[in-house]
């Protein structure tokens, strides 16, 4: 039974994904170009936690703390330097998934990037 | 107010009296020496001793310390927020206080956070007060903000030379064994501090055909026992390092990072962590976050000190001694302290 749900569960998500890929390339590149997302680090926290956002989103991290962090995706896909109060890191994400991140300093704070 | 702490503490003395540690008068010591307290390690036991404020009065006027070092930590130069806007200043305090000691510390143990972002110009200003101090030898551990840049290169150029790995090494001095280590290198995602795999094995190794009866000093920046996981406040693979020290009789881990006092005792080994010299952190869980408690000005200095380690040959003792850089009266907020240092070792 259980087996199932997933099964079911993987399915409506590659017709989910099936009906994105389907959308008009253009328009998707169109939004991709200015699209932009905001995530702001406050008392040790990313936030919001997870962003969802389309492919092509620039993402923006401004550390809002009087402690200096970092913005590293554990998968080694993107890396900053260390931000001190107020500095912010940008990313472009080209490609579709999910970009778990974290503070390297802090490794407690994490955070996660879905691309759709 | 003050008997229903009493009995608490009474409480939970019968409850760990089955270790045959009186800790009673240990405990009695914390609640009134005001600015810091005292405890002394005699063959693995700890033995409640009073805490002198003048070196020449009191009991232990005539027991002459074979040697003494003293902590410093979390000087966070480079740090201009509210909180303190001028850590040199305090940083420049406490060394104060350590050349106006009536006994000469043989040399100091800095246990990380130098720098706020690890710039050179931060770790020249802190070379610059430190070469003030009157002890000439300064061992260094390095914090999560000493390596923010270059894998903590600039660090290791300037004060980890000869060391290994991140930063660890050891060395003997008046028969006491020290063990620097560095738990701040290559933090996983979600974790703690961490020592890996490589600086576990050297530790054993360096442990190896040691003499129980050496006495034992690991010193690290984040601290080597859990105090508060959802701060990040303890190290993902200190057990397998404390396993290695259990079989000594005095095991002393001296730590940084949480800008507080908190102690613990664990059958032979005392858990210490020292003050910061730049600005307090609230105690775990009364903050949103762990950054920087702002207090009045005229608090700050309670709030950071120093910490002084006397070894004895005699009773195979470290006695340690926080000192905080400004008004030592008795105060309030000083004897809030204390009851949280209580509070951390039953908590």
């Amino acid at each position: 039974m259980k087996k199932k749900n997933v099964w079911i569960a993987i399915f409506a998500m590659a017709a989910i994904a099936a009906l994105l890929m389907a959308s008009p390339r253009a328009t998707a590149n169109d939004q991709a170009s200015t699209a932009s997302a905001e995530v702001v680090i406050d008392n040790f926290v990313f936030g919001p936690q997870t962003v969802t956002v389309p492919i092509g989103t620039t993402v923006t991290w401004t550390n809002r703390d009087d402690i200096p962090h970092t913005v590293v995706s554990t998968e080694g896909v993107f890396k900053s330097k260390v931000r001190d109060t107020d500095e912010k890191f940008s990313y472009t994400f080209t490609k579709a998934g999910t970009y778990p991140y974290y503070c390297s300093v802090h490794p407690k704070m994490t955070g996660t990037v879905v691309v759709k | 107010m003050a008997d229903k702490r009493q009995d608490l503490i009474d409480q939970e003395l019968q409850d760990l009296n089955n270790d045959g540690v009186d800790r009673r008068g240990f405990l009695k010591c914390m609640a009134w020496a005001g600015t810091g307290l005292v405890w002394t390690m005699s063959g693995g036991i700890p033995v409640s001793r009073a805490f002198a404020k003048s070196s020449g009065s009191g009991k232990d006027a005539g027991v002459a310390a074979d040697f003494s070092f003293v902590q410093i930590s979390d000087s966070h130069i480079g740090f201009n927020k509210p909180a303190n806007p001028d850590v040199t200043a305090t940083l420049q305090t406490a060394i104060n206080k350590i050349n106006a000691m009536p006994h000469k510390p043989d040399f100091i143990i800095h246990t990380g956070d130098l720098s706020q972002l690890s710039k050179p110009s931060e770790f020249d200003t802190l070379d610059q007060v430190l070469k003030g101090a009157s002890a000439k030898k300064i061992y260094f551990v390095p914090g999560e903000h000493d390596m923010l840049s270059d894998n903590g290169d600039e660090y290791l150029q300037r004060f980890g030379k000869g060391t290994k790995g991140a930063g660890y090494y050891s060395f003997d001095h008046k028969g006491v064994h020290f063990v620097g280590l560095v738990n701040v290198a290559n933090l996983k995602a979600g974790g703690m501090g961490s020592l890996g795999h490589e600086q576990l094995e050297w530790l054993e190794d360096d442990l190896k055909g040691r003499s129980a009866s050496t006495p034992i000093v690991l010193f690290a920046h984040i601290p080597l026992w859990t105090i508060y996981p959802d701060w990040g406040w303890g190290t993902d693979d200190s057990e397998q390092a404390l396993s290695y020290v259990k079989r000594f009789g005095s095991v002393t881990v001296l730590n940084g990072h949480i800008h507080q006092i908190m102690q613990k005792i664990e059958g032979n080994v005392s858990f210490h962590t020292a003050m910061s010299t730049a600005f307090p952190q609230p105690a775990p869980g009364t903050a949103p976050s762990a950054g920087p408690m702002k207090v009045p000005a005229d608090q700050l200095q309670r709030v950071l000190g120093i910490t002084d380690v006397n070894y004895q040959v005699s009773g195979r003792s470290l006695a340690v001694v926080d000192s905080p850089l400004g008004a030592s009266a008795p105060s309030p907020s000083a004897n809030r302290g204390e009851s949280r240092i209580v509070d951390s070792i039953f908590g």
